[in-house]
């Protein structure tokens, strides 16, 4: 099953060192200089950047609206790919269209669709102002926000793995006498968790790291509504350099252990599948 | 006994069944034999109550079950490919039947396993109980399918092309000893398959199959020795289709005067009752051909 060791030829090295300086200059430079920046003026600058007032709401925010917005897209994705890999219904083509949606349209238009449906002057904003609910300059504005952005990811990574597991485990747990529930929960479920995983970390790094969707509904208040990508921005354009790079390196540690559990997943997803066909 | 009448399917334009009538007799071991796209594994879901006819009713000892679903059917359903649970131990999957019934009817934990390692010493699997799927050979898989699918204690077995993922030495082996284990529990059993000699050695009916109709159905020796149809001369067993549209079997040929060389065949006419094939040998001499058993189908499919 494992590549054969072959002897490495001039256009292979080539081709390897090419690729390793790309990620090199593109991708380990830039994070690098995130964390030498963020610490260029001691640890205790750094500690204070990330401790101070608005630092923390920004975090704590940036926590609430994963926490809200991460399980409603989880439950969101299964029951798309269920009902779209268990069964055959007229307009499934164009729900798996409509999943990928989010991927195609520019965040930034994703918040202005907002914006435009329940901000002050939008469709349903004087229906909303009359009974003082407030969504846009809102916290429920950035949920709305991120759900629509990180709305296909759970369900991207299990379609796919659902429809290749096919029907056949769901209809024997049936014919056994099991329920439908019975047959998600003890056969579906186990059968999908390390693709579940998967997506929920990928739909997690994303709904953390939202700026653009989630900057135009957000309306930039400090301690309020200011997640910790926002943040970032308004302590750069103050040219407080070490704060904003301090609270980006933070951003930068959940992208780095993002990465580390995604490869564990991946390592234990190998090692089952290998396992399995011997 | 279990009875279809006039069992209608459509995948969209495609008639799938065109008015299924049959009944099954209980014990008996019914064999669905047609080439792929006869409809066979189609008619098979419908009775297990996986797939729904839209036109028909199908009726389990003269109760109709037509709209009942799978899990209120009380059948056992093998898969092709087993569709074990990977992430259970061998003995979980057996007892995974017994164990998602209602709490008033759910057996204690430890009297499923006890039924559990019970079945599997029934399928010569003793002492597998704590293996993953992953870890068994085809046939050992295949028989924890059976197991789990007759500890619900099901009142008919059904089988889709039970042995079409194994080897021909372990398939040979599994046909005849799932002979004998029908021979013991007295199952009323069908299994769907495209494999004729299959069907002949383990069935005691054999219903062929042939674009979503029954074409025949009988004893493997009606069915072998006395087609119905063209289909059923061509499909089962060798036929040979001579000049004229007669169907004769390789064994039921007799070379009445020849001297061991090849014969071409010229034509096929009736004598005196009897059907006889005229061919020349090679040096341009003319012989008589004489089978001991042939038949003739009109367009109709009927016999002469």
């Amino acid at each position: 099953m494992s590549a054969r060791r072959q002897t490495l030829g001039v256009v292979q090295i080539g081709l390897i060192v090419l690729a390793l300086a790309f990620i090199a200059l593109f991708l380990m430079l830039p994070l690098v200089a995130v964390f030498v920046q963020g610490l260029s003026k001691g640890l205790e600058a750094y500690g204070a950047a990330l401790t101070e007032p608005d630092a923390l709401a920004a975090i704590r925010l940036t926590l609430l609206i994963a926490a809200i917005s991460v399980p409603l897209n989880v439950a969101f994705g299964i029951c798309a790919a269920w009902a779209i890999t268990k069964f055959d219904f007229p307009g499934k083509s164009l729900l798996v269209t409509f999943i990928d949606l989010p991927f195609s349209v520019s965040p930034v238009v994703a918040g202005l669709i907002y914006v435009l449906l329940f901000g002050a002057q939008g469709w349903l904003g004087p229906w909303l102002m009359e009974h003082d609910v407030r969504i846009i300059f809102a916290v429920p504005g950035i949920v709305l926000a991120t759900i629509f952005v990180t709305f296909p990811f759970v369900a991207r990574e299990l379609i796919p793995l659902m429809s290749e597991q096919g029907r056949d485990d769901e209809e024997a747990a049936l014919s056994l006498g099991a329920s439908g529930f019975q047959a998600f929960l003890r056969v579906t479920l186990p059968n999908i968790r390390w693709g579940l995983l998967y997506g929920v970390l990928l739909c997690n790094a994303r709904a953390m790291g939202e700026f653009g969707a989630v900057s135009v509904v957000s309306g930039h208040l400090r301690g309020l509504t200011n997640t910790m990508p926002l943040h970032v921005e308004i302590l750069y354009n103050e040219y407080n350099f070490v704060a904003a790079f301090a609270v980006a390196s933070l951003l930068a540690l959940l992208a780095l252990v993002t990465l580390v559990l995604k490869s564990a997943v991946e390592w234990r997803f190998g090692y089952r599948s290998g396992s399995a066909g011997h | 006994m279990i009875r279809l009448d006039g069992i209608t399917k459509n995948f969209g334009t495609h008639a799938a069944l065109n008015g299924i009538d049959l009944e099954i007799r209980d014990g008996e071991f019914v064999a669905l034999l047609g080439p792929s796209g006869s409809g066979k594994t189609t008619l098979l879901r419908i009775i297990a109550g996986l797939a729904f006819p839209d036109g028909g009713r199908v009726s389990f000892n003269g109760e109709d079950v037509t709209d009942l679903k799978v899990a209120d059917r009380k059948v056992g359903f093998v898969f092709q490919h087993y569709a074990l649970f990977r992430h259970m131990t061998v003995a979980d999957n057996v007892g995974f039947g017994l164990s998602v019934r209602r709490r008033s009817e759910r057996p204690s934990k430890s009297r499923i396993r006890a039924r559990s390692l019970e079945l599997l010493e029934l399928m010569q699997l003793g002492g597998l109980g704590e293996r993953y799927p992953a870890q068994l050979s085809g046939g050992q898989r295949q028989r924890v399918a059976l197991a789990r699918a007759l500890a619900v204690e099901p009142q008919l077995l059904l089988l889709d092309e039970p042995f079409g993922a194994l080897d021909a030495k372990v398939r040979k082996d599994l046909r005849r000893w799932l002979r004998r284990l029908h021979e013991q529990m007295g199952l009323t059993t069908i299994f769907v398959t495209h494999d004729q000699e299959e069907a002949l050695e383990l069935a005691d009916r054999v219903v062929v199959m042939d674009r979503g109709r029954v074409e025949q159905a009988g004893t493997p020796d009606e069915v072998y020795m006395e087609p119905a149809t063209p289909f059923v001369a061509a499909f089962v067993g060798e036929s040979n289709r001579l000049p004229g549209g007669l169907h004769v079997r390789p064994h039921e040929i007799e070379i009445v005067a020849s001297g061991g060389q090849a014969v071409l065949v010229e034509t096929v006419f009736r004598k005196g009752g009897v059907w006889r094939v005229e061919g020349t040998l090679s040096g341009g001499e003319t012989v008589l051909i004489e089978p001991r058993r042939s038949r003739k189908f009109h367009s109709n499919g009927a016999h002469p």
